[in-house]
C-alpha cells in the first residue's frame, strides 16, 4: 500500500521524489528586447536595458516600462477577431516568434490535439480590455458595443483565445497567482505528463501593461521613477514591463539532445499578502523541493535567474538565501532590469532566460545596477560571463507569498 | 493511460440559502429545504474580526468552505497543498479597480490592488493557517470546477498526498455585471486523499479519466441547485448533487469545449 507523501503526526514534510526529465521541445519569448529570442539574448550580451519612460496610457506615471513594441501594429486573423484586446495581441505575437507555432502543430500531428495540453500563466489577463470599456461607458453606464466579449473580460481570456488559436483540444487551463503564475505551469504540466494525462503539454504566459498594475503597484509604493536597479544599495522599486512566452514540453522517449526540466518546487510564504517572509523561508521550501525533485545539490547550480524585482524587500531576502544556500562560484543575477518586471509572464521570460544561457554558455549580468547591496554574497553578478552552464535554476516569487522554483539542465544525460 | 484514483475525505458548501454540506446535502436529495431567510455572507472564524469584515466577499468564502472541509476531514490544514478555483474572481474588487482607474487611477487603494490578484483567497488561507505547502489558484472559465477538480485529483495522485480544493464564484456587480454573468455567492471545498491511502471505508472515491469529445453539463436534477445555476461556479453543481445522491453511475463533466473529465465511482 502506498503511503501518503508527509507525515501528519510530525509535522514534517516529506521531500518530493526525483522526477524524470521533459524535454523542452521548443520555447520562445517575446520581450521589450524585441520579438522572439534572439532581441532578448542580444539585449543580455551587449547589456543594454531595454526599458523606457513610461508613455502607456492618458496620464502616464513617472516611472519605465518595459514595453513590446510590436504589439499595437499586431492584428488577430479574422477568425480570431473577437479575441482582441493587447494581452491577447501579445500573444498572438509571441506564438508566431521563433517558429513555436510550427513546433506546437508538429506536436499536435505527434500526438493529436486531445493529448496537449495548454497550462498558461497571467495575473491580470486581459482586464486591460475591461479597463478601456470602464472608461468609455455609455450613457446607461454599459460596455460600449465593440468591447462586450465575455470571454475577454475574464482572467481565462489568454489560455481560451490560445487554445482556439491553436486549434488543441486537450485539457486547458489558466494559472494565476501573480508573479508566480507562469512558473507554475511547468508544475502543472509535469504532473500531468507524468500521469499519462497528455503526451505534450504547451505552457507559458503573458502579461501586458495595464493601469491596474501600474497604478496598483503605484499605491503600493513599490514603483521606481527611473530604470530598477536590481540588488543595487540604492535600489528604490520596480519597473513594470510586458511579455509573451511559451514552452512546448515532452516526455523524453529517445536519445536526442536539447534542454530538460529537471525539477520545480511550489510553496507559501504564510506571511503577508504583499511582502516576502523576511527570512525567506517559503522560498527555502521551494528551492528545497525544486533541488530534490532534480537530485542535485545547490553546489551543482551553476547559474541562478533570481526574482531580483529591485523592491527594498524582495531584494534582500532573496540576496540572503542566495548567499547562504550557493557557493560562491554559482552566477546568479536579476534580468528584470532589461525587461523589466513582466509579472505574470516572469516565470516563462526568465525560464527562457535560463534556457538561452544554458544553449549559449551564457550567463548575463545584472543591468543598471551600479553597486551591490552589501546583503549580497559573491553569487549575485553584475557583469555578464560566459562558462558552460549544465544547470540553470529560476525563482518567481509573488504576491499571496506563492513561490516557485524551477530547475533546468542542458540535456537528459548526467 | 490510468485512471486517477481517488477519495473524498471531506465536503463543504456554501450557498446563502444553503450555508453548509449538510443542508445542501438533504436539499438536492429532495428531503430538506433551503434555509428562509438566506444568510447573507459567511464569517469564517479562521479570520480575525477585522480581517472578517474586511475581507472581499471572494475571501469569506473560500476562507469558510476551506476552514469546514479541513475540519471534517480531520487533517492538519498547514499540511496540505491547496487549489483555489474561482472563473472570476472577485468581481467587486475588479468593478472596483476598474472605477477607480476611469476616474481617479491615483485614488487606487493599495489593499484592494493585492486583494484584486486571483489567488487572493489561497494567500489568505495559507497566512491564516500558517501553511508552507504549494497552493494555486486557476481559472477554466465555464468549466472551471472540473478543471480544478483535475488539478486536486493529480497533485493528490503524482505526490500521495491528501491536497484542498476549493471552488468559489461572486455575484457580477457594477458595469462589468453587463457581459461577465454571475449570480449570488457559491462557495465548496473538498479534501482529496489519495484511494490508496484512505483510511476509512465508505468515503466516495472516484477514478477520473479524460474522454476525448464534447459534452453538454449534465442537468441539474433538484429545485435546490438548479436556483444557483446563475452562478460563474454552477459547473460544480452536478458533483454535488452526484455526491448527494452517492451515485454509482460515471458522472461526465465538460472540461473544454472538446474533452470531458469522466469521474467514474
Amino acid at each position: 500500500m502506498l503511503v501518503e507523501n508527509h507525515t501528519e503526526a510530525t509535522g514534517q514534510r516529506a521531500a518530493p521524489r526525483r522526477i524524470a526529465p521533459l524535454r523542452i521541445t521548443a520555447y520562445t519569448t517575446t520581450t521589450a528586447a524585441g520579438t522572439g529570442k534572439e532581441p532578448l539574448l542580444a539585449a543580455l550580451r551587449a547589456g543594454v536595458s531595454a526599458l523606457r519612460e513610461n508613455d502607456f496610457g492618458a496620464a502616464p506615471l513617472k516611472t519605465w516600462i518595459g514595453r513590446v513594441a510590436d504589439v499595437e501594429s499586431t492584428a488577430l486573423p479574422q477568425s480570431l477577431a473577437g479575441w482582441d484586446c493587447r494581452n491577447n495581441r501579445l500573444a498572438w505575437l509571441g506564438l508566431l516568434a521563433d517558429d513555436f507555432i510550427d513546433a506546437v502543430h508538429a506536436a499536435r500531428q505527434r500526438h493529436g490535439p486531445a493529448r496537449v495540453a495548454l497550462v498558461l500563466g497571467t495575473s491580470t489577463s486581459s482586464i486591460g480590455a475591461t479597463e478601456d470599456a470602464y472608461r468609455s461607458l455609455d450613457a446607461e453606464g454599459r460596455f460600449p458595443a465593440n468591447n462586450r466579449n465575455p470571454l475577454v473580460h475574464t482572467p481565462h481570456s489568454l489560455a481560451n483565445f490560445v487554445h482556439a488559436a491553436l486549434a488543441l483540444e486537450g485539457p486547458c487551463v489558466t494559472v494565476s497567482t501573480a508573479c508566480s503564475s507562469s512558473a507554475k505551469v511547468f508544475a502543472t504540466a509535469e504532473r500531468m505528463l507524468r500521469l499519462g494525462l497528455v503526451d505534450a503539454a504547451i505552457v507559458g504566459g503573458v502579461d501586458t501593461l495595464c493601469g491596474s498594475v501600474l497604478f496598483g503597484f503605484n499605491a503600493l509604493q513599490l514603483i521606481s521613477p527611473a530604470p530598477c536597479r536590481p540588488f543595487d544599495a540604492e535600489r528604490d522599486g520596480i519597473s513594470i514591463g510586458e511579455a509573451a512566452g511559451f514552452a512546448l514540453l515532452e516526455r523524453i522517449t529517445d536519445a536526442g539532445e536539447g534542454p530538460v526540466l529537471l525539477g520545480y518546487g511550489e510553496s507559501s510564504d504564510a506571511h503577508h499578502m504583499s511582502t516576502p517572509h523576511p527570512l525567506g523561508l517559503g522560498a527555502e521550501l521551494a528551492l528545497d523541493d525544486a533541488l530534490a525533485r532534480a537530485a542535485l545539490d545547490a553546489s551543482e547550480i551553476d547559474h541562478i535567474n533570481l526574482h531580483g524585482t529591485a523592491s527594498a524587500k524582495n531584494d534582500e531576502v532573496e540576496a540572503a538565501l542566495v548567499a547562504r544556500r550557493f557557493p560562491a562560484r554559482t552566477h546568479a543575477s536579476s534580468t528584470k532590469g532589461f525587461t523589466g518586471h513582466t509579472l505574470g509572464a516572469a516565470g516563462i521570460v526568465e525560464a527562457a532566460a535560463s534556457l538561452l544561457a544554458i544553449e549559449h554558455g551564457f550567463m548575463p549580468g545584472t543591468v543598471n545596477t551600479r553597486t551591490l547591496d552589501g546583503g549580497c554574497g559573491p553569487q549575485i553578478r553584475i557583469t555578464s560571463a560566459s562558462a558552460a552552464v549544465r544547470f540553470a535554476l529560476s525563482n518567481s516569487f509573488g504576491f499571496g507569498g506563492n513561490n516557485c522554483v524551477l530547475v533546468f539542465g542542458a540535456g537528459a544525460q548526467r | 493511460m490510468n485512471p486517477l484514483h481517488f477519495c473524498i475525505d471531506s465536503v463543504a458548501f456554501w450557498a446563502p440559502a444553503l450555508p453548509g454540506w449538510q443542508i445542501a446535502r438533504a436539499a438536492f436529495r429532495g428531503e430538506g429545504a433551503p434555509v428562509d431567510p438566506p444568510a447573507t455572507r459567511p464569517a469564517p472564524a479562521i479570520l480575525a474580526p477585522a480581517e472578517r469584515r474586511r475581507a472581499p466577499d471572494s475571501v469569506a468564502l473560500a476562507l469558510e468552505v476551506a476552514a469546514v472541509a479541513v475540519r471534517e476531514s480531520g487533517r492538519d490544514a498547514a499540511m496540505l497543498p491547496s487549489i483555489f478555483i474561482s472563473a472570476h474572481g472577485d468581481l467587486a474588487v475588479n468593478d472596483y479597480m476598474c472605477t477607480t482607474l476611469a476616474d481617479q487611477p491615483a485614488l487606487v487603494s493599495p489593499t484592494r490592488f493585492h486583494n484584486s490578484v486571483h489567488n487572493a483567497a489561497a494567500g489568505y488561507w495559507t497566512i491564516a493557517t500558517v501553511c508552507r505547502a504549494a497552493s494555486t489558484a486557476l481559472t477554466a472559465f465555464d468549466t472551471s470546477f472540473a478543471a480544478g477538480l483535475l488539478e486536486a485529483a493529480t497533485q493528490c495522485i503524482a505526490d500521495q498526498q491528501a491536497v484542498l480544493l476549493v471552488a468559489y464564484d461572486v455575484q457580477a456587480v457594477g458595469a462589468l455585471a453587463m457581459v461577465t454573468k454571475s449570480e449570488g455567492l457559491l462557495a465548496a471545498a473538498l479534501v482529496l486523499a489519495p484511494a490508496s491511502s484512505t483510511g476509512s471505508p465508505g468515503k466516495p472515491c472516484f477514478h477520473a479519466s479524460l474522454v476525448a469529445g464534447a459534452i453538454d453539463s449534465p442537468p441539474l436534477r433538484s429545485s435546490a441547485a438548479k436556483a444557483l445555476a446563475g452562478n460563474a461556479m454552477a459547473d460544480a453543481l452536478p458533483f454535488f448533487e452526484a455526491l448527494a445522491f452517492a451515485t454509482d453511475r460515471p458522472l461526465d463533466l465538460p472540461l473544454t469545449r472538446t474533452l470531458t473529465l469522466r469521474l467514474t465511482p
